[in-house]
């Protein structure tokens, strides 16, 4: 461990997922090592991002604060554009934490072996997107201390919110999954959290995880137990793979706003969601793993895997775009054609869709080729493009069919304001830091899990 | 917050250096440093600064205060239950009759007064943002002298001082500068000073007067005769660019009453004969929006229009004036020259239109005087020494003397300078003393009507600074300072009245807002003479000056709702601008947001253009009212200065106009950005003849949407059911509806730059839509109150039930319960919600607390809120009702914004019951709602326009 291996990759290639010379202290070694190594040992990108990161979660209590202080008219809202950045960064982080629970739970219950290294990475990414996604709701209310009201509670005033209204279903869908997800998510760490107590270097240490790992024994009855109650929690959070974004998608389908009325969105939404959600697994993934030499554990097939689930999704996607522009002229309707004129073409934003075109659609077509798939540098590039591409998604979405609907008298253009990117960028720094402190407090890769690929993969004869 | 330099208390005030600096200075204020541009809103938001400083020199302690109630209650006064008053409000000297409503004393809403002949119950929107200059936290507080504060006791010694010296030379070097005049009472003191002192003189000056209207009839008739018209009376009415409609001239809100009067009544009975509208206009008015034909042309062709329109039979419009002869009204502008007015009266005599459509009064001003030539001659006579002391009554010269006078510079010459007026302006900076002025709400006084009919305005609260009237003013010169205003009033109206009963005769006249049988006379004119020269006009580029739609001629800048009001033409907000036609942009190469330099006859100004469709091609129009430096902390900075280059022989249109462009980018607030329909339909019109075809026109059998398309049932309201129909046959675009909404729901206002980003909150809008070609559009006015939807859109999708249906078909907004999600705003796609982004109602200026009805919430930031349908009216009606155990009438339930329309476009009522008047309107067959094919069911429905455009002419257009 004090020598740095020269610069030949550890990475065992695409059609193995994990690299050789492997057996169960090894792999415990090596992630438990990540967060057990020295101080001084960390990385210095590590320090960097980190920093970076920092700097921007404080820019994002100065614009919450602000918000709070002023009011939600520091942002570029307007009338007719009422929902801005706040609700398209809403729903863009709703969408990224997708992946992690399709990771964890979907492609658990469908027996992928290569679920397993990214599975904890994941998860964690998608308990962090939610914790961002749920800031927004709060934040952009008018009146955000009384945003309990949207919570039933039994209260003075006889008042229960309204169940009609899909905000409602996205308070509940919304919790819901931040609540199965992080039950999920703790689930699966107590074997760990015990692995690293019982190689906890310092007595604080072995305290912490000691707590955390709730009297974990490794036990026959612990691990049948744990079994059980591990795949029911992956059975509950899968239909919420398709449940949260639907519901989240009714936000703009129930609606009578041109562009967002379409019965397309619950499936469109939830494949762009796994779409972009890979994509941020990537764009996390491929820096971690070369920065911290884990890429024996994250190997290529890994990566090819998720290249190829984004290439899928991203076919989903477009065929929703292709739809919406065949429906908006199939359909007849004077105002549906309107509204994709607008968004393509003679709208104030018609230059967004067409980034958009290029980032969700053309650039995304490159990993039908397995030499781009194992291409490392275009990889990231492409799940950066595509996350920029689905943000720009719920901003087309969103927005330009704001600006422009029925009565014409009232349309108008959406600016975003100073406030709006702030903010915005606060919540990513958020997100990064929150990632950088999981890697560095708890095991980013389930150590467990790897042992069971490592046992696997010699009662096998693993290729 | 540094810039910031208003007083908070005496003692700061004299401790200051810079009160010190003020006090030493002659003149201070000449550059006033509270003319710092800073962000309006946040002023609003952010001040405080409402000490009262009014007089007391002394008294500096806050006295004790205890409330006690009433032990013996005066009559009718029940804390909670509104009283009404009528007053009037004069707008250059002439009157229009109101109802004002009083909240324990205090004056919150102003409406028109049905028995008033000039009101018939409405008003317009400057009448009722007026209640809002009362309040005005930057209203003079307290007589000043060279700028520091005094006191009424120290004034009157100065002017009795005055006086005397004056009145020891039979008043020679005593000047008095008013407005028009129309006061009785007024007149009849001026006249008592004049007699004791003849060498006194009484100098009138309106910035936007009447002066054309005088000439044009001294031309003709050799004296100066009011005209006054019966547009319900007319079947053809050509207008020489007369905005009859509305503000445009005095009687417009009856004139816009009688002409609707008569369009409604052809569209319901078809043996009516629609009236026809040709309006000849440069600017764009919104009569030319009403116009069946409208001829564009330069504003300086008129004239060669009317010449034609008198010379040639054969014309088109000529040919129906003829068919039309004794049922047709030639109208000339107030802001033509007076050639054209001529050219008027000459038509309508020899139309036979004389004493049936057209009636001739005597002047309706005390004096009719022509108010350049008066003003030109005092201001000579200032500038040889000859004037001693000067009394301005009112009117700001300093600001709105036409350029060329150089008035400043004579007044510099007066030894003694008095100004009286409501606020502290640019003319009180240059005065030895300034004397707070009485608003019309506080004042004792008289004046008379369009067509002279003289009413008693009665204050409805004491003044709130001490103000005074100029009967105070008078009573000083005339040695009467014992007598109030209100004696003063009282006694002229008792020489007036003949015989016993003048108690009776007083209650009655201030009951009813009207002193009956005083309207004048009508009269038969001479036969009128014009000259047969030809027409002459204005070669090259024109430039028009006309009062701003909103704000007028200036003297209520600083009022804060015309500041926000959407002018009609335009939608703008907070500015004036340059108008320029489309094509003479591109050939000037100008745009919209080009900030340019306008030269005339030497003299500069700066202003940024404005693409107006419909404007006469080489021709601008600029408006006055803006570029103030001492209006107050709403209208310091804004706009430019149109008075700067107006010249007193051509003060309302001038040619030899340069135009040079010198930056760009200059950005407006208006609440439209799209102009056109978009080939959408939401307003729909059709031709008189057309609708009597066909009458379904406006809802065509397929695009309805039927009753049992839904699974839902329908949900049936047994007691009332509350509708609105808009008849836009009728709206002309006024804007009255929406600032009587302001005024009744406590709206508050955001400022340039929140409308700018499209967070104006007014709850009623008025959407203007070009139709055709952008050179020469029609100009269609479509208001838009919340439609109150049976399928409400935003009751589905709020999250905390805060907007909710009730039983009798409102959709009502709880405004506590709104956490803000602005899903209801997304959802409605009439976009009539709207939000308070940041806290925009002020609630630090303690002197707009009176000024709120108390009715209605006062909403916090962070909440959305909407048109109600006047629920606390409805429901004002319905417990009155209940107590007197009886239903409610139709037509109990006004709305504000149907109260004030002056075309009454706007009718609310139960639709439960079957002779409601609105109940009768929705059955017309040209009724329609809007985004009928949502299926949300609206109860506000319109009535789609009417056009009865000529045959002949249609054909070549």
């Amino acid at each position: 461990m004090h020598d740095e291996p020269p610069v030949t990759t550890l990475d065992p290639g695409p059609k193995k997922v994990l690299g050789p010379g492997h057996d169960y202290g090894t792999v415990t070694d090596k992630i438990s090592g990540v967060v057990y190594r020295p101080f001084e040992r960390t990385p210095r990108e590590m320090f960097i991002g980190f920093g970076i990161a920092f700097l921007l979660v404080n820019v994002l209590l100065v614009s919450v604060t602000w918000l709070f202080f002023r009011g939600v008219g520091i942002w570029g809202i307007m009338i007719p554009v009422a929902w801005g950045f706040a609700i398209v960064n809403f729903v863009w982080w709703i969408g990224i934490g997708h992946a992690g629970t399709f990771i964890s739970a979907i492609l658990l219950l469908l027996k992928q072996d290569w679920r397993t290294s990214i599975n904890r990475f994941s998860e964690s990414m998608t308990l962090f997107a939610v914790a961002c996604a749920g800031m927004f709701p709060i934040l952009h209310l008018g009146r955000p201390w009384l945003a309990y009201w949207l919570v039933p509670y039994p209260n003075t005033m006889w008042l229960w919110p309204q169940p009609r209204s899909p905000l409602i279903w996205d308070v509940f869908a919304v919790s819901t999954y931040g609540t199965v997800s992080l039950l999920f998510w703790f689930t699966g760490l107590i074997p760990d959290f015990a692995t690293m107590r019982d190689k906890a270097p310092n007595s604080w240490a072995q305290k912490i995880f000691g707590m955390l790992a709730l009297g974990w024994r490794g036990s026959a009855k612990h691990w049948a137990r744990y079994q059980k109650a591990y795949l029911l929690l992956a059975g509950l959070s899968t239909p919420l793979v398709v449940s949260v974004h639907s519901v989240v998608s009714f936000d703009f389908s129930v609606s009578i706003v041109p562009g967002w009325h379409t019965t397309i969105f619950p499936p469109y939404f939830v494949a762009g969601a796994i779409y972009s959600g890979f994509a941020m697994v990537l764009t996390l993934a491929i820096p971690v793993r070369r920065w911290y030499h884990l890429e024996d554990l994250i190997t290529m097939r890994h990566i090819e895997c998720m290249a190829k689930v984004m290439l899928g999704t991203g076919l989903i996607v477009a065929y929703g775009y292709a739809m919406e522009a065949f429906m908006a002229w199939y359909s007849g309707n004077q105002v549906e054609r309107y509204t994709f004129i607008n968004r393509a073409w003679i709208g104030g934003y018609w230059w967004t869709y067409w980034i958009l075109i290029l980032c969700n659609i053309l650039t995304p077509q490159l990993l039908w080729s397995k030499r781009v798939r194992l291409y490392l540098p275009a990889v990231f590039i492409i799940s950066l493009i595509i996350n920029i591409g689905m943000w720009l998604e719920r901003f087309v979405i969103v927005v330009t069919s704001l600006t422009r609907d029925y009565v014409p008298s009232s349309w108008g253009m959406y600016y975003p304001t100073l406030w709006d990117w702030s903010t915005y960028a606060g919540t990513l720094g958020l997100f990064v830091s929150l990632m950088f402190l999981f890697i560095r407090g708890l095991p980013a890769i389930s150590i467990f899990e790897m042992r069971e690929v490592v046992h696997h993969l010699e009662h096998t004869h693993g290729d | 917050m540094s810039e910031l330099s208003y007083w908070r208390s005496l003692e700061e005030l004299s401790s200051s250096a810079e009160f010190r600096a003020f006090v030493e200075d002659e003149f201070p204020n000449r550059t006033p440093d509270w003319n710092d541009p800073r962000s309006r809103r946040r002023f609003l938001t952010l001040m405080g600064a409402s000490v009262a400083l009014a007089g007391a020199s002394a008294c500096t302690v806050q006295p004790k205060e205890v409330i006690v109630p009433y032990v013996r209650q005066p009559e009718e006064v029940v804390p909670g239950n509104p009283l009404f008053y009528a007053t009037a409000m004069s707008k250059a000297g002439i009157a229009t009759g109101l109802l004002v409503e009083s909240h324990l004393g205090r004056p919150t809403k102003v409406e028109g007064n049905p028995e008033h002949p000039a009101s018939l119950g409405a008003t317009d929107a400057v009448m009722q943002a007026s209640v809002l200059t009362l309040y005005d936290p930057d209203r003079s507080q307290t007589v000043t002298r060279n700028g520091a504060i005094s006191d009424w006791g120290s004034f009157f010694t100065a002017l009795t001082g005055a006086r005397d010296i004056a009145g020891l030379k039979q008043g020679a070097g005593l000047r008095i500068l008013t407005g028009a005049v129309t006061s009785p009472t007024l007149f009849s003191q001026l006249k008592e000073y004049l007699t004791a002192c003849p060498l006194a003189k009484w100098h009138q000056y309106e910035p936007c007067g009447r002066h054309s209207v005088r000439a044009g009839a001294i031309m003709s008739f050799g004296r100066p005769i009011n005209t006054i018209y019966r547009f319900d009376r007319a079947d053809i009415i050509v207008s020489l660019d007369a905005d009859f409609l509305c503000s445009g001239m005095p009687g417009g809100i009856r004139y816009a009453h009688d002409y609707s009067e008569r369009r409604r009544a052809a569209a319901v009975d078809s043996n009516v004969r629609p009236p026809r509208l040709y309006v000849a206009e440069g600017t764009p008015s919104i009569t030319g929006g009403m116009a069946d034909h409208r001829f564009r042309m330069r504003t300086t062709e008129v004239e060669a229009f009317g010449f034609t329109l008198m010379h040639d039979p054969t014309s088109p419009v000529a040919k129906e004036l003829n068919a039309h002869r004794g049922s047709s009204i030639v109208i000339a502008g107030e802001y033509q020259s007076p050639r054209v007015h001529a050219m008027a009266h000459s038509l309508n005599q020899e139309l036979g239109n004389a004493g049936k459509t057209v009636l001739y009064t005597d002047s309706v001003e005390a004096n009719s005087a022509d108010e350049l030539t008066s003003l030109s001659e005092l201001i000579s006579d200032m500038q040889s020494g000859k004037v001693e002391t000067l009394l301005i009554l009112g009117g700001n010269p300093v600001y709105d003397a036409p350029a060329d006078s150089e008035f400043l510079d004579a007044l510099k010459k007066v030894h003694f300078r008095v100004h009286v007026g409501t606020y502290s302006n640019e003319t009180a900076a240059w005065c030895h003393w300034h004397v707070p002025e009485a608003h019309y709400l506080e004042s004792w006084s008289d004046a008379r009507a369009y067509d002279g009919t003289a009413c008693v305005v009665q204050p409805l609260i004491a003044p709130l600074y001490d103000g005074k009237t100029p009967h105070d003013i008078l009573n000083v010169l005339n040695n009467h300072a014992d007598l109030s205003a209100h004696d003063t009033v009282r006694a002229y109206w008792q020489t007036q009245h003949n015989g016993k009963g003048f108690d009776d005769f007083w209650q009655t006249s201030l009951h009813d807002g009207v002193i009956p049988g005083t309207a004048f006379a009508e009269i038969t004119p001479p036969a009128g003479k014009i000259s047969d020269a030809p027409a002459t006009s204005i070669a090259g580029l024109e430039i028009v000056f006309r009062p701003d739609p909103a704000v007028g001629d200036g003297a209520m800048s600083n009022n804060a709702w015309l500041q926000e009001m959407p002018k009609p033409q335009n939608k703008m907000t907070w500015d004036n601008a340059v108008w320029v036609s489309p094509k003479s942009a591109q050939s000037y190469g100008v745009s919209t947001g080009d900030m340019v330099e306008i030269e005339l006859r030497g003299r500069k100004v700066e202003g940024p253009v404005w693409i107006m469709p419909g404007h006469a091609d080489e021709s601008i129009t600029i408006h006055f009212g803006y570029g103030r430096t001492r209006a107050g902390n709403i209208a310091d900075g804004v706009g430019f200065d149109a008075y700067a280059i107006r010249n007193s022989a051509s003060p309302w249109v001038d040619g030899g106009v340069q135009v040079t462009r010198k930056s760009r980018g200059y950005v407006f607030a208006t609440t439209q950005h799209t102009q056109t329909m978009e080939e959408r339909d939401p307003f729909r019109v059709a031709t008189f003849a057309e609708y009597h075809k066909d009458p379904q026109f406006a809802r065509p059998e397929q695009d309805r949407v039927s009753d049992t398309h839904s699974m839902f049932p329908l949900w049936e309201y047994k007691q009332h059911k509350w509708g609105m129909s808009i008849d836009l046959a009728a709206c002309i675009g006024c804007q009255a509806c929406t600032m009587a909404c302001q005024s009744e729901n406590n709206i508050a206002v955001v400022g340039k730059e929140e409308v700018a980003k499209g967070r104006h909150m007014n709850w009623i809008r008025v959407d203007r839509y070009y139709h055709g070609s952008l050179d020469d559009p029609q100009m269609y006015f479509q208001p838009v109150p919340c439609m109150h939807c049976e399928n409400a859109l935003c009751e589905l999708v709020c999250p905390v039930a805060a907007t909710i249906h009730s039983g009798e078909g409102l959709n009502e907004m709880v405004y506590n319960r709104c956490v803000g999600t602005r899903y209801c705003s997304n959802n409605c796609p009439y976009k009539v919600r709207r939000f308070n982004f940041f806290l925009y109602s002020d609630w630090n200026t303690q002197s707009l607390y009176g000024m709120r009805n108390p009715d209605v919430t006062v909403r916090s930031r962070g909440v959305m809120e909407k048109c109600s349908y006047c629920v606390q009216r409805i429901n004002r009606a319905k417990i009155d009702a209940d107590k007197q155990d009886r239903p409610i009438a139709d037509g109990e339930i006004v709305t504000a914004c149907q109260q004030a329309c002056p075309t009454q476009a706007i009718i609310f009522g139960d639709l439960n019951n079957p002779n409601s008047k609105v109940s009768k309107l929705k059955k017309q067959l040209r009724d329609y709602s809007l985004l009928e094919e949502l299926d949300t069911r609206p109860r506000t429905t319109y009535l789609a326009r009417l056009s009865n455009p000529n045959p002949e002419l249609e054909k070549s257009e």
